[in-house]
């Protein structure tokens, strides 16, 4: 009799896992966010006085910022009822379809899992915002609510603009995203000016700008990588001869030392996620292998000991123990191994060649380039679980898709591409959708995504 | 009538005739001494010494009469009626016949001295000495060009397989080739040192390939090294695949675009 129970208990288990696999783990269910994805419905947010001026921006910004978090499907305003709630007080059990009533906006035609609803005032000279956001599906006003906070901005359409991304931003966070992009920085190469050189833009490519001015000689500076803590963009240049590792203060422009060892290459750095460790590729012992040094290139140690070329070391966010590399020899393929060098295995599955492994901020996903399915060369973006190795395409056939680096809100990714002829950078959805092209000028390559 | 005389007296006819003319003779030359027959030689005497011969050269050649720089000819000579033989052109005092090797170094006329009692004698024989066929090239120094110069023409690109270093058959005799010509280059311009870049095709990832053209690189310099290359003089780059010397996506640019190329160091 106990053994059956704990043959039974088993079984469960074995179904359970089993279970998981099949559908909990899905990675295609994972990228589109299709398990629980909200559905927001957001009201216009009204305001009287000299406050009222600045409201159409308003709007506008709090709509696109999380719609482009591709966390939540929104639900479009042509459908809303007559009636838009502005403060909690405004919610009632009943309203007869008109508006006040959850249920108003549960309900078909709308059908929102969520309302946000709000207003803002002009108080001492002040933009002051009320949002909120409630469970539409509840029937209790008071638990349905989710959030409700305040915000105070400059009296001015920037000041609206600022309050309504600190509002989404919040929303977002609510939802178990990693914030909005707000703030974030794309770094990328751009030979612009002539010579290939780091530069900085905005998430949505805005502000770009021009971060280091070299003027190195042709390939000039290449492959850079950001510092989880957003201060530091490590990069490989020829500017001193030889590919070297240099690195350089996001926010001034300034140089920082780092102390290269001898060897013919060192190249392809990326940080520790605690921002004080750098991986990189080195050739100081022969083939290109990888080490690891502290952020100034001081105290570096080889890492692996293989006849192979190994490149682009990336370790994993949450557990900084593991290490991605792209390795041959014969068709590149993407590894793994221990932060001392064991336990190296491969992680693609051998067909095509892979290459730029980019850790999710969650630890368990990789966003990389891969050949399968096309000739050689013909690179497109890939999303896996790396626990699962189940994997989908994101895109498909326009040009050559690489280096796709994942934001820090874990939904966008940032890739370039030669969908448009020249190399240029995009961002989309992790679910392949919502692809918009940030550069024009010149060619734009290797973007990585910064917390600032 | 005439045979009717007798002898006598035609005899006595000419003797009166002749006493005529030696008295008429006699008359015109009073102190003449009287005519004496020449003394008789002593028949026992020896038979008087012949005069002494000249010194002659039979034969003074130079076989061949034309050679290869830093080839060898034969002179030959014979001699006669002489006591003292010497031919110039530091060939020195020899004997009356013989033959000595000589390597001149250039165009030479040898010139073969005889002295005997009976006089001397010269004869010469030339040897015309020609550029060798396949001259040494570097003599002349002021001709060796600039290093860029040299690199470019003397150095040929090692060609590579997609995602391979191995040095194929036809990299290695390029690569041979280039051993030889660095080795030149290196004896005329002892400071430089030749960069090794290796370059890869635009199919792989612009990472890896940076890995990958580094050892392509390395894999010239050790082939290169084993061929008496001096290590020092040669240093590595990689360019992955940024410098392309074409931007064709076909087989025959991928294939210019896997390759070594050699440049002057820094």
């Amino acid at each position: 009799m106990k053994r059956n129970i704990s043959v039974l208990i088993m079984l469960t288990a074995l179904l359970i896992a089993a279970a998981a696999t099949l559908f909990g783990q899905d990675i295609q269910a994972w990228i589109s966010g299709a398990s629980g994805k909200p559905a927001l419905a957001v009201v216009d947010f009204r305001a009287s006085g000299p406050a009222s001026g600045f409201m159409s921006a308003f709007n506008s910004t709090l709509w696109n910022d999380l719609q482009n978090s591709g966390l939540f499907e929104m639900r479009p305003k042509s459908m809303y009822p007559l009636n838009n709630p502005q403060r909690p007080e405004d919610i009632r059990p009943e309203d007869n379809h008109q508006g006040y009533a959850l249920a108003d906006w549960s309900g078909a035609p709308v059908n929102a899992s969520h309302l946000a609803f709000g207003y803002a005032a002009a108080q001492n000279g002040v933009f002051v915002l009320y949002g909120y956001v409630d469970d539409a599906r509840q029937a209790n006003a008071q638990s349905a609510q989710l959030l409700g906070q305040r915000y105070a901005q400059d009296l001015n359409e920037e000041g609206a603009i600022k309050a309504a991304h600190a509002f989404a931003n919040d929303i977002i966070q609510k939802f178990g995203g990693n914030g909005s992009l707000l703030g974030s920085r794309i770094y990328f190469i751009s030979d612009r000016t002539g010579t290939n050189e780091v530069w900085a833009m905005d998430w949505d490519g805005g502000n770009q700008k021009q971060l280091t001015h070299l003027r190195a000689k042709p390939p000039g500076s290449l492959y850079p990588a950001v510092s989880p803590d957003g201060t530091r963009v490590a990069f490989t240049s020829y500017a001193y001869g030889t590919p070297r590792i240099m690195m350089v203060d996001t926010l001034s422009g300034r140089i920082l030392p780092f102390y290269n060892q001898e060897a013919s290459l060192n190249a392809t750095p990326s940080f520790t996620p605690d921002s004080k460790q750098i991986y990189y590729a080195s050739t100081a012992a022969g083939l290109a292998q990888i080490y690891v040094a502290s952020v100034n290139g001081q105290g570096f140690r080889r890492v692996s000991f293989r006849d192979a070329i190994e490149m682009e070391p990336k370790v994993n966010p949450k557990n900084p123990n593991i290490l991605l590399f792209v390795s041959g020899p014969g068709n590149q393929q993407i590894y793994q191994m221990s932060s001392n060098g064991a336990d190296i295995h491969r992680v693609t599955n051998g067909e095509g060649e892979a290459a730029n492994p980019s850790w999710n901020p969650d630890g368990q996903h990789i966003a990389f380039s891969w050949t399968r399915g096309y000739a050689t060369g013909n690179f497109n973006v890939f999303v896996m679980d790396i626990g699962s190795r189940q994997f989908v395409q994101l895109t498909s056939g326009a040009g050559r898709n690489e280096n796709p680096v994942w934001a820090p809100d874990g939904r966008h990714l940032v890739f370039m591409s030669t969908r448009a002829g020249r190399h240029q950078i995009y961002t989309m959805l992790a679910d392949g959708t919502q692809v918009k092209q940030l550069t024009t000028q010149g060619t734009n390559r290797f973007p990585v995504w910064g917390v600032q | 009538m005439r045979n009717y005389l007798p002898l006598r007296l035609w005899s006595a006819r000419w003797a009166l005739a002749l006493l005529l003319i030696v008295a008429v003779f006699a008359a015109g030359c009073h102190k003449k001494p009287p005519v004496q027959p020449p003394p008789a030689p002593a028949p026992t005497a020896p038979p008087p010494a012949p005069p002494p011969a000249q010194p002659t050269v039979m034969e003074f050649s130079a076989e061949p009469s034309s050679i290869e720089r830093g080839q060898s000819a034969i002179l030959r000579w014979s001699v006669s009626n002489a006591t003292d033989i010497s031919i110039d052109n530091g060939v020195g005092t020899v004997p009356a016949s013989g033959n000595r090797r000589v390597i001149p170094s250039d165009t030479t006329t040898y010139t073969l001295r005889a002295t005997g009692p009976g006089g001397n004698i010269t004869a010469t024989a030339t040897v015309t000495v020609t550029a060798p066929a396949p001259p040494p090239p570097p003599p002349p120094t002021e001709n060796k060009g600039t290093l860029e110069s040299r690199i470019q023409s003397d150095l040929k690109d090692a060609y590579f397989d997609y995602d391979s270093n191995n040095i194929r058959g036809d990299a290695r005799t390029a690569l041979t080739t280039d051993a030889e010509a660095l080795k030149r280059i290196f004896a005329d311009f002892p400071n430089a040192t030749i960069m090794i870049e290796g370059n890869c095709d635009e199919r792989g990832s612009a990472e890896y390939n940076l890995g990958l053209g580094d050892r392509r690189a390395s894999a010239a310099k050790d082939f290169l090294v084993s061929q008496g290359v001096p290590a020092d003089k040669l240093k590595t780059i990689s360019y992955g695949k940024e410098r392309p010397v074409c931007t064709e996506s076909n087989e025959s640019c991928w294939q210019r675009n896997r390759h070594d190329h050699f440049s002057a160091g820094q």
